[in-house]
């Protein structure tokens, strides 16, 4: 493994529904709210969409941490989607948690549609949050690596 | 950056104001109690450190009439509390004039029935840490 | 092997500035699948359209990807284009390098690999889309308005008009709402209720129209073009149906200590009521709380003195269940409550009051007749101080953050109307800033400071102090002479914030109608589609949307109804084909994912199987296109992975992951 002289720049997937986080996202874009580029944004229609096995898959793939936005509680375009969503991540989690991707590397987080300062600041935090954790070890297939 | 503009810089960081939240209204002047003492008015504090103008504000007598009694500071609809940055720049004034500061022995002389007890009060809350 | 075609958008230089897009063309050609890049200054134009059509028609193209914009402005305008040019629409992905890349950062190295990467996403994603064919489901020609105020009422009106049945659901007793408690109204100064009763006359008798008052929407269930919505008819202890409206049994109720909800608790009302003289339907409702009937058992004065028999006090609530195409939300407003100004004295005083309050003074079905009066003593007042934006423009939680609007000119009217009247009444008015955009209303403030002599003072009001004289010290400022000014008042009004009402909270979570931080409904776009919430089939009318006068209202609220016929008029509607879907030979028919299922969208068939040569019927799970919204609760929830989603399948998301962390 080769020394790295640069800045860390970690590798974060965020998973956005359709109708609020992704539309907060775009409400952050277009009032030039900055977040660093680390930050690549998947869509998707709900955050119960978001499988487990994606996040997984992320962490396998060499991502350094991964967060899931949503619609705040009672405001999910399906009704109860976020809800699921908040369920399955709490385990899923607490999961990683055991297995040593700290908790810090993952997060939910409820952004409506109306708030791209929230969405912007919590990016902010939450890549700065992955930078103090540094690189993730754990779960990364060996064989990404060179 | 300038001495003035560096001045206000150190007022907002000590106040944790952002002047830039003022939307103009009086509502900080039309609580003051101190108000007919002033010579610069609560609301102008704030454009005052907005614009930079601290040696204005610092050779004011307004800087030692407010009470800091933080009716300003509860009434404030932006939360810029102007009592707040007249308290910062009091400080500036002291840290930077340390030359002009009371010797222990003339304080007695100074004190006189006028002195509102509530600037003492709120003198003992500012500086008791 | 997709062949797919990568269009990346310059946007003028609102990507170009920021993100080297020659150089995004270079890279995206060494993905999988790229057979074409090319890059255009604006990829949604014609000339740009073109060009996705002719790569497609030239490159035999399967897929393309238009790196642009985000997809939530532009994916349709190039699912189309794709779609005209022979294109399944669902093999076009959008990556979205404006609003997620080039306009939150600076770096251009930075933005430039970051947008590589999202494209690189989009390519990995068309790979694997399939062709999805959109199914159809009917439109119920029947619309739903909540809340019968002014809003609610045009909007009933105008869908009326076109042909179409309209329910309208008020949660009082009479339609009408907020316009009814006014007196007069800006700029023209015309009587409220003279040019409002018409219109609540006009909904009452059109045969398209049917009204129900007293009564709530309880659930609803459904979607766009066919909602199934339960109202629920409160109990009214009145039989509409035999109530004449004569108007006797309020005249003799007993109880009369209620507070007027119409007059804002400046007055009392008996237990058994209409809000006021021209309520539509002009039939009572009796209070269950305030009637001795129901508290006590003892009285019954109302049914005695009924000549028409229309008491009924074993009435209970009636649910009316109903089908809708589409549903217009006009639930309106209500002013803020004060518990958090105590400088203003209004808990303190009777004669600090709100100017909706001071609409009901000022008018002559109001608590004191139309007589301009204290409340406190009912002396005449000689001098009245107005306080400009109280709640309004906070940024603590005190009050709302927003400009309420319509404070300045109706300061300006009360203002007028008592120079008017009375002109020995001194008006003092205090403002921030008067803010009177609209025709002819800057006109109309200069002339109550011109014409009518009303003192207006810049400068925020400190406190009110209450005199043991009654009278009230107003202690302000006046900014312009560097003042702090003392002024005794005999009464103060307070030109109150305005908010949502209520009720709206409930409403929008069984829309699932997304509502910003201050409870107004969201709008689909807040330039170009103002009318609409993001939730297909439900519009917005009013002030539920966002603080507006009546004319902007009325105005809004015919926008509303136009695209609540727009859609009414369709017999059908093509529906999201990107719905779950069950891979049969996996499914082992457990019911988890109809568990989860918020739309009762699954269910369960016996069904043949050739399971590898193997003949057997199984119970396997079956979606019903019309009814899946495309959540993906199910494919997450569904032990044997067999449920998925069609456009956001567990591959393509997976293949996007990849080929972020790569």
């Amino acid at each position: 493994m080769s020394i790295k002289n640069e800045e860390f720049r970690p590798k974060i997937v965020a998973f956005c529904c359709n109708w609020c986080s992704y539309a907060g996202a775009d409400l952050a874009g277009s009032s030039r709210l900055a977040y660093p580029a680390d930050v690549k944004i998947i869509r998707v229609p709900c955050s119960c969409r978001v499988n487990p096995m994606f996040i997984l898959r992320a962490f396998e793939k060499g991502a350094d941490g991964v967060i899931l936005c949503g619609c705040h509680p009672g405001d999910c375009h399906y009704s109860t989607g976020n809800y699921y969503a908040r369920r399955r991540m709490t385990l899923l989690f607490s999961m990683l948690d055991y297995i040593g991707v700290e908790n810090g590397r993952t997060r939910v987080e409820w952004v409506s549609a109306a708030e791209g300062v929230k969405f912007s600041q919590t990016m902010n935090e939450f890549v700065e949050k992955i930078r103090s954790l540094g690189e993730n070890v754990r779960l990364g297939d060996l064989r990404c690596k060179n | 950056m300038s001495h003035a503009n560096n001045q206000a810089e150190k007022i907002k960081a000590i106040s944790g104001v952002n002047p830039l939240k003022c939307m103009k209204c009086g509502k900080c002047s039309a609580t003051c109690p101190a108000f007919n003492e002033m010579d610069i008015k609560p609301h102008q504090f704030v454009s005052y450190v907005q614009n930079g103008d601290i040696e204005a504000l610092a050779n004011s007598k307004s800087l030692w009439k407010c009470l800091s009694c933080f009716a300003c500071v509860e009434r404030c609809p932006r939360d810029v509390q102007p009592g707040r940055l007249i308290d910062a720049a009091r400080q500036i004034v002291v840290r930077t004039k340390g030359q002009t500061g009371l010797a222990p022995e003339e304080i007695p002389e100074l004190l006189d029935s006028e002195v509102p007890q509530q600037l003492l009060v709120s003198a003992f809350r500012r500086y008791r840490r | 092997m997709q062949r797919i075609g990568v269009f990346v958008c310059h946007c003028g230089s609102n990507i170009a500035a920021t993100v080297d897009v020659k150089k995004v063309v270079e890279m995206v050609q060494m993905e999988p699948g790229v057979v074409h890049a090319e890059d255009y200054q604006y990829m949604c134009s014609e000339a740009g359209q073109a060009k996705i059509a002719a790569a497609i028609h030239e490159k035999n193209l399967t897929g393309i990807v238009v790196c642009s914009c985000s997809p939530r402005m532009h994916e349709t305008t190039f699912r189309t284009a794709a779609e005209r040019a022979g294109l399944n629409p669902y093999m076009v992905e959008i990556a979205n390098l404006r609003e997620h890349c080039s306009w939150i950062h600076k770096d251009m190295e930075e933005a430039t690999k970051k947008a590589v990467i999202l494209a690189r996403a989009a390519i990995a994603k068309v790979n694997l889309n399939t062709p999805l064919k959109p199914g159809e489901s009917l439109v119920t020609k029947r619309a739903l308005v909540i809340g019968g105020g002014i809003a609610g009422i045009q909007t009933a009106i105008d869908i009326a008009d076109a042909g179409y049945e309209v329910d309208i659901v008020e949660k009082t007793p009479s339609i009408g709402g907020r316009m009814s408690q006014l007196d007069k109204t800006f700029p023209t100064l015309d009587c409220s209720a003279c040019i409002l009763t018409p219109k609540m006359v006009e909904a009452a008798s059109h045969e398209k129209i049917t009204i129900y008052t007293y009564s709530e929407v309880d659930k609803v269930s459904g979607f766009v073009g066919d909602f199934t919505v339960d109202i629920r008819k409160k109990a009214r202890s009145v039989d509409a149906t035999k109530c004449t409206g004569c108007g006797v049994c309020q005249e003799k109720c007993p109880s009369k200590k209620a507070p007027s909800e119409f007059n804002r608790g400046l007055n009392t009302r008996s237990a058994i009521y209409t809000p006021f003289a021209q309520a539509i339907p002009n039939v009572p409702v009796i209070d269950r709380d305030a009637c001795m009937k129901f508290q006590t058992g003892k009285c019954g004065v109302c049914e005695k003195v009924c000549q028409a028999g229309a008491i009924d006090y074993t009435q209970k609530d009636e649910i009316v269940t109903q089908k809708y195409g589409a549903i217009v939300v006009a639930t309106g407003f209500d002013t803020i409550k004060l518990d958090n100004y105590d400088e203003y004295a209004y808990s303190q005083s009777k004669d600090v009051i709100t100017s909706l309050e001071l609409e009901r003074i000022m008018n002559a079905a109001g608590p004191t007749k139309g007589h301009l009066e204290r409340l406190s003593d009912g002396k005449h007042p000689h001098e009245i101080v107005f306080i400009q934006c109280v709640g309004s423009r906070c940024s603590d939680d005190r009050g709302k953050s927003y400009c309420s609007k319509i404070c300045c000119m109706y300061t300006a009217k009360h203002a007028m109307l008592i120079r008017d009247k009375y002109p020995d009444v001194n008006v003092t008015v205090f403002y921030i800033d008067v803010r009177t955009p609209g025709k002819n209303f800057d006109e109309f403030y200069r002339r109550a400071v011109e014409e009518y002599g009303v003192n207006y003072i810049k400068g925020q009001v400190g406190k009110v102090i209450p005199q043991p004289d009654g009278k009230l010290l107003v202690q302000g400022s006046d900014l312009l002479d560097n003042k702090q000014i003392l002024k005794e008042a005999d009464m103060v009004v307070l030109a109150t914030a305005i908010e949502p009402e209520a009720s709206v909270r409930k409403i929008a979570t069984m829309l699932t109608a997304s509502i910003d931080t201050n409870n107004f409904l969201t709008e689909a776009h807040p330039k170009l589609r103002p009318v609409e919430s993001p939730t297909a089939g439900v519009f917005l009318s009013g002030v539920c949307q966002g603080p507006k006068d009546i004319p902007e209202t009325v105005a809004q609220a015919g926008a509303a109804a136009v695209k609540a016929i727009g859609l009414l008029a369709k017999d059908k509607l093509m529906t999201n084909p990107c719905t779950a879907k069950a891979d049969e030979l996996m499914c082992n028919g457990c019911s988890t994912c109809a568990n989860v299922c918020p739309y009762g969208a699954i269910s369960y068939e016996e069904k043949e199987i050739n399971d590898h040569g193997i003949r057997e019927v199984r119970r396997v799970a079956v979606v019903n296109n019309a009814l899946c919204q495309g959540c993906g609760a199910c494919t997450v929830a569904c032990p044997s992975g067999s449920m998925d989603l069609q456009g956001f399948s567990n591959r393509q998301i997976i293949a996007e992951v990849d080929a972020i962390c790569r």
